[in-house]
C-alpha cells in the first residue's frame, strides 16, 4: 500500500514537471498539443475508491490548471477523464482475479488493450478540453481536428513513457 | 430513504462526476473572463430574445392605441404647418449664378382644388397677381409638367392643366419633337398621346419624354416615359401612348415657373405680325 502511494506520488511530480516545463512549450501551431499528465490518472491502480479517484482527477487537472491560467478547464477535462476510466475498466477487466494492487499499464494488461484504453480516454478528456476552450458551437469542425490531432500526440507519448519504464512482468 | 442511499451509492461514479464536474465549470465559468463574457452573452441573447417576442405581442395588441395617439400627434403637427395658415408672403426660389443669366424662376405654391375626371380638367392654385403670376405660365410638379395658367385674380389662379383637351406641349422624344394632347378618345389621367412624330422614326417602350425648347417649360424638363406605340393606317405620324410622370390625382404642390425672358420674346414675335 505504502509503496503504492509513493510510486504514484514521485509518478505524479513527474508526469506535472515534465507537463508544465517541456511540454507546455510543445505544440504543432495549436493544432496538436500533448497533455501527458493524464497518464498519472490513467494508471492509478484498479482497486482505487471511485471518490479518491475523482478527487485525485479534479486535483490533477486544477494543478494543470493553475499553471496554464485556466481555472477549471483541466479539472472539468479530468473529472469527465474519470468517468470513462471507471465505465471503461468496468466494461472491460475483470476485478476479481487481481493481487497486490495491479495497475492498468501497458507491461500489465499489454499491448493490443493498452493502446484502445488511452486511445479512448485520452480523447474523451482532449474532447471535454478543446470544445470547453473554445466555449462555442462556430468552428466545431476545427476543434474535432484538433481534439484528435492532439489525441494522436498525446497517446504517442503515453506509449513512448509505457515503453520506457516497460517491466516485463506477466499478468 | 435507504433506497435512496442504495441508488446514490450504486451509481456513485456518476453522481461523483456531476459534483465535481459542476465544481469545475463553476470554476471555469467564474475564473476566466471569456467563458464568462461567452455565457452571459448566451444568456443574455436568450432572454432578450425572449422580451423581444413577448415585446411584438405587446405592441401588436396595443396597436389600436399607438393608432390613435399617432393620428392625435399628426392632427397638432398639421396645426403647426405653415401650410395651414392662409400666407400672403411668398417663397421664391431663384438660382444665383454669375456665368449664367437666369432665365427662369419657381414659385411654389398649393393645389387647392383639382380634378381629373371631366373632360376638360382645371386646378386652381393659391397664388395669384399679387404674387407674380401671369396668365400663359408653366406649371410644373417635382414629378413632371402639370399645365399652364389660365386665369388669374389677385389671390388665386386656375391652371388648364394637361388633362384638357386644348392643351397642347411640344414634347421631345429621341431628339424628335411632337405635340402632347389628351381626351381624343382617352380619358385615363394616367396617359397621355403625343402626335406628329413620323413613323420611321424608331421610337421604342421606355423610352423618356421631355419638354422640348419650344415650350414654356424649360427644356428638359421631364414628361413621362413611352407606354405604347402603334402606326395607324394610311397615317405616316407614329400614335404613341405615354405614361405620365405626374400623378394629377394626388397633386399637392407645384411649382409656376415664370420665364423671364418671355416677354421680349412675345414682343419681338408680335413685331413680326405686325409687318
Amino acid at each position: 500500500m505504502g509503496r503504492v502511494v509513493i510510486s504514484n506520488s514521485i509518478r505524479f511530480l513527474l508526469l506535472m514537471a515534465i507537463q508544465v516545463f517541456l511540454l507546455k512549450n510543445i505544440g504543432y501551431y495549436n493544432l496538436s498539443i500533448p497533455y501527458l499528465y493524464i497518464l498519472f490518472i490513467l494508471v492509478l491502480p484498479f482497486g482505487i475508491p471511485n471518490s479518491l479517484l475523482f478527487l485525485l482527477a479534479f486535483f490533477t487537472g486544477l494543478t494543470i490548471d493553475f499553471y496554464y491560467d485556466s481555472l477549471g478547464l483541466n479539472a472539468a477535462a479530468c473529472t469527465i477523464l474519470a468517468f470513462v476510466r471507471i465505465i471503461f475498466i468496468n466494461l472491460t477487466v475483470q476485478r476479481d482475479g487481481f493481487d497486490n494492487e495491479p495497475e492498468p499499464s501497458l507491461s500489465i494488461m499489454g499491448f493490443q488493450w493498452f493502446i484502445f484504453y488511452a486511445f479512448i480516454l485520452t480523447f474523451s478528456h482532449h474532447f471535454i478540453l478543446f470544445t470547453f476552450e473554445n466555449f462555442k458551437f462556430s468552428e466545431f469542425g476545427y476543434t474535432l481536428i484538433r481534439v484528435l490531432m492532439s489525441t494522436l500526440f498525446t497517446v504517442s507519448l503515453m506509449l513512448i513513457t509505457e515503453f520506457a519504464f516497460f517491466q516485463k512482468k506477466v499478468r | 430513504m435507504r433506497n435512496l442511499w442504495l441508488f446514490i451509492s450504486k451509481y456513485n461514479a456518476f453522481f461523483l462526476l456531476i459534483i465535481f464536474f459542476t465544481i469545475s465549470l463553476i470554476l471555469l465559468i467564474t475564473n476566466n473572463s471569456f467563458q464568462r463574457a461567452s455565457v452571459w452573452n448566451s444568456s443574455n441573447q436568450l432572454v432578450g430574445r425572449s422580451y423581444e417576442r413577448i415585446n411584438e405581442i405587446n405592441s401588436y395588441l396595443t396597436l389600436r392605441k399607438t393608432n390613435d395617439s399617432l393620428a392625435a400627434e399628426n392632427a397638432i403637427l398639421r396645426n403647426q404647418l405653415a401650410t395651414s395658415f392662409s400666407s400672403d408672403s411668398i417663397k421664391q426660389i431663384a438660382v444665383r449664378d454669375t456665368t449664367l443669366k437666369q432665365q427662369y424662376t419657381y414659385t411654389v405654391a398649393r393645389v387647392i382644388n383639382n380634378s381629373v375626371h371631366q373632360k376638360n380638367n382645371y386646378l386652381t392654385i393659391n397664388r395669384g397677381t399679387k404674387h407674380g403670376i401671369t396668365k400663359g405660365m408653366g406649371v410644373t410638379s417635382a414629378k413632371g409638367i402639370v399645365g399652364i395658367v389660365f386665369n388669374v385674380n389677385e389671390n388665386f389662379s386656375t391652371i388648364r392643366s394637361l388633362l384638357h383637351s386644348e392643351t397642347k406641349v411640344s414634347a421631345n422624344v429621341n431628339g424628335s419633337i411632337g405635340s402632347l394632347v389628351w381626351g381624343e378618345g382617352n380619358y385615363d389621367p394616367r396617359f397621355a398621346y403625343l402626335k406628329d412624330i413620323q413613323s420611321h422614326l424608331n421610337i421604342k417602350k421606355g423610352n423618356r419624354v421631355f419638354t422640348s425648347e419650344f415650350s414654356m417649360f424649360p427644356q428638359g424638363t421631364t414628361i413621362g416615359y413611352v407606354a405604347e406605340t402603334r402606326t395607324k393606317e394610311g397615317d405616316s405620324s407614329l400614335d404613341i401612348k405615354i405614361k405620365l410622370d405626374t400623378d394629377f390625382a394626388t397633386l399637392g404642390y407645384v411649382y409656376v415657373i415664370n420665364n423671364i425672358l418671355s416677354a421680349q420674346q412675345l414682343s419681338l414675335e408680335a413685331q413680326n405680325k405686325i409687318e
